[in-house]
């Protein structure tokens, strides 16, 4: 029993590190998403502020510095999306395309020139990264049967990029629900004409969303390079970026279910890290393969109408041009 | 008032300036790395067309480019988004692969056209689903082929892993087929050494024309491009947008199927995971470069092309310098040439505008 109790401890445990960047990254999505402007571009986001990260980190030795960078970064990028997007009217898709593209290259190469570790940067050293964190306590509670492994293995021991996640769902939908900024915010992605005849500037607010884009997309990419690997690899990200938007859309573009979405796609991996070469009873080996695959099948279920309906903000995707 | 403009503008200029910008911008990045961009901007050149065996290579990547750019393009006529033309791909591959292994050793006659049937089939089947989604249930194409280029990977993962792998091997690759289903060398015919270009350039080129008849010169390629233009029209004229729409997306995925058959029949002879290695996303750029007309999709892949070979040259001669840097290139051409196409626009019209009122004024004066 107490055994069985522990896997399933270890896999949540293990949720929760998959799911952080996802959190960070749907969240991010979801504001600019949410204020009319289609954001591809989280996966580039994502591995250029991994790329930042590790390498102020590296260079500096502070893990804080390295979060900085990677926060600056991912909003530069965000911000070449609004150039494009909100104040040339570009094709939102293409720009974010475009933006993973090139940053997938730029990582590597400027790695490669500055660290000469063939695309790399290592980054070691006790300050560098977010190391875990123990919460007080830990050996009393731990006493305590099945609640005790709870606190110890699930709670403690996470790096604090993963307590900064849990704290970001809270305050994004605080944001966006209870605050005059995410109210407009909200409106400019349904009816930007009417956020304009009061007298609010779509394009400055579009811009601001972007920015709180860019500074979640920052943390993502710092938690993949200085807290849950040891440095920037070329596509570290890995489509997490692109999972994220799906978790987005999953969660019909509202905070609390994209999270669970994250969750569950997270869980998903986790399950599947897990259930490699084991045989389940009565079905066989499933293949990990199949397991990996299902977070975009049920969204594109979900997209289809089959499995509830996922309804985007009504003016996604669509320039506003203001009438003269 | 803003004037159009002129054909020359449009099709030449404005990509030209755009993708100086592009280029310029990567110059920057040349000095930030500490090379000096002229001379890259000569190795390049130089290790893209200097010699028989690198421009081989060049028309070799070129290929598939023209095959993804013409899958891109054939989409947005219809003014859809396939950003699936990676996974429309692989399963083109796998069609490909399948006719390879279990076919290869019938005559050619008969299994390279079945092979290039089978890339069709298969990568117009990945483009079918996201085209039917579109068009029956209203799900974005962008992200239904976004999801679908995951899916297949993992689909090809397994089939690779489990399936179709060579008995014995370690690594998941098939067996090699018979040499009589290999796409013929052309390298050593046109005195272009020893590189992997073959006959499959040949049907591209054709592909090109196909596109160009059916785009240009059909009544269903008229409608495709009415529905690309405006649905409201296409329904008022009595054209079903979404036959258009699942007709567009199978065309454009059995196009980026059809990549397969330069890769998997012309080169590797065998299925091999990866393969596409985001030739398939290329095909956005050559797309938006080339003004989604073939001959400007030819254009634009030779360039690419010439991006690909020149840079893994450049990668081997400039130590600071490394493949990659073809990526960012890749990446800013797409954004200025695409999503900052208007910056420049705007101006040029006001410009040529002014230009036409001016010279509309002085005539006046003479008469």
């Amino acid at each position: 029993m107490s055994d069985v109790w522990i896997q399933l401890v270890l896999l949540a445990d293990s949720t929760l590190r998959l799911a952080t960047p996802l959190v960070f990254c749907a969240l991010a999505g979801m504001f600019t998403e949410r204020a009319g402007v289609v954001d591809i571009g989280l996966e580039g986001k994502m591995l250029g502020s991994a790329f930042a990260a590790a390498a102020v980190a590296s260079v500096t030795g502070s893990a804080w510095a390295g979060l900085a960078a990677a926060i600056v970064f991912s909003c530069m990028l965000a911000m070449v999306h609004g150039f494009a997007c909100i104040t040339h009217r570009g094709d939102q898709v293409v720009s974010g395309v475009a933006l993973n593209i090139m940053v997938a290259g730029l990582g590597p190469t400027l790695a490669d020139a500055w660290f000469h570790q063939a695309g790399r940067i290592n980054v070691t050293g006790p300050s560098a990264r977010f190391t875990p964190i123990e919460l007080p306590l830990t050996e009393t509670i731990g006493q305590v049967p099945i609640l005790g492994t709870l606190y110890v293995e699930l709670l403690s021991g996470h790096n604090i990029l993963v307590y900064l996640a849990a704290l970001a769902l809270p305050l994004s939908a605080w944001v966006l629900y209870r605050t005059r900024f995410g109210l407009r915010i909200r409106a400019v992605g349904e009816n930007p004409s009417a956020v304009d005849t009061a007298g609010i500037s779509v394009e400055a607010l579009r811009y601001r969303a972007l920015l709180v884009t860019g500074a979640l997309c920052g943390f993502a990419g710092a938690y993949l390079s200085i807290a849950q690997n040891a440095g920037f690899q070329r596509d570290m990200s890995a489509g997490k970026g692109y999972l994220a938007l799906a978790a987005l859309i999953f969660g019909k573009w509202r905070p609390v279910p994209a999270v669970l979405g994250c969750l569950l796609f997270a869980f998903a991996d986790a399950a599947q890290a897990r259930l490699q070469g084991v045989a389940v009873p009565g079905i066989g080996q499933i293949p990990t393969q199949l397991i990996q695959a299902i977070p975009y099948l049920l969204t594109i279920l979900l997209l289809a109408g089959f499995v509830g309906r996922a309804i985007a903000p009504r003016a996604i995707g669509q320039p506003y041009v203001k009438e003269r | 008032m803003r004037g159009k403009l002129p054909v020359w503008v449009n099709v030449g200029l404005l990509p030209l300036l755009n993708l100086s910008l592009a280029f310029l911008v990567s110059g920057l990045i040349v000095v930030l790395l500490g090379e000096n961009p002229l001379e890259a901007v000569r190795l390049l050149v130089y290790g893209a067309f200097g010699y028989g065996e690198a421009l081989g290579y060049t028309l070799y990547y070129a290929t598939n480019f023209i095959f993804t750019g013409l899958a891109v393009a054939i989409a947005f006529h219809a003014g859809l988004f396939n950003i699936g033309g990676e996974g429309q791909a692989m399963l083109g591959g796998l069609g490909v692969g399948l006719v390879g292994i279990f076919l290869g050793h019938w005559p050619w006659p008969i299994s390279i056209p079945l092979a290039i049937l089978a890339a069709m089939a298969f990568g117009g089947m990945w483009g079918l689903i996201p085209g039917w989604l579109q068009a029956v249930r209203g799900s974005h194409t962008v992200i239904t082929t976004i999801m679908l280029n995951f899916v297949a990977g993992a689909l090809m993962t397994y089939l690779m892993v489990n399936v179709l792998i060579k008995p014995g091997q370690a690594s998941p690759e098939s067996v090699t087929f018979a040499e009589s289903v290999w796409l013929p060398q052309l390298g050593p015919l046109l005195g272009l050494g020893r590189s992997p270009f073959n006959a499959a350039t040949i049907v591209a080129l054709l592909a090109c024309v196909a596109v160009w008849l059916f785009v240009w010169k059909t009544r269903l390629g008229y409608e495709l491009r009415v529905v690309g233009k405006s649905e409201p029209a296409a329904v008022y004229g009595g054209i079903s947008p979404r036959r258009q729409i699942i007709i567009a997306m199978t065309l454009s995925g059995a196009l980026a199927g059809m990549m397969a058959l330069n890769e998997i029949l012309g080169a590797q002879h065998r299925l091999i995971l990866g393969f596409t290695a985001g030739y398939g996303f290329v095909g956005i750029a050559v797309a938006l470069m080339g003004r989604n007309h073939p001959v400007g999709i030819v254009l634009a892949a030779l360039l690419f092309g010439a991006l690909y070979q020149g840079g893994s040259e450049l990668a081997f001669d400039m130590p600071a310098i490394n493949r990659d840097m073809v990526v960012v290139i890749q990446g800013l051409v797409i954004l200025f040439c695409g999503a900052l196409e208007h910056m420049l626009r705007g101006p040029l019209e006001a410009l040529f505008a002014r230009r036409t009122e001016a010279v509309g004024q002085a005539q006046a004066q003479t008469a």
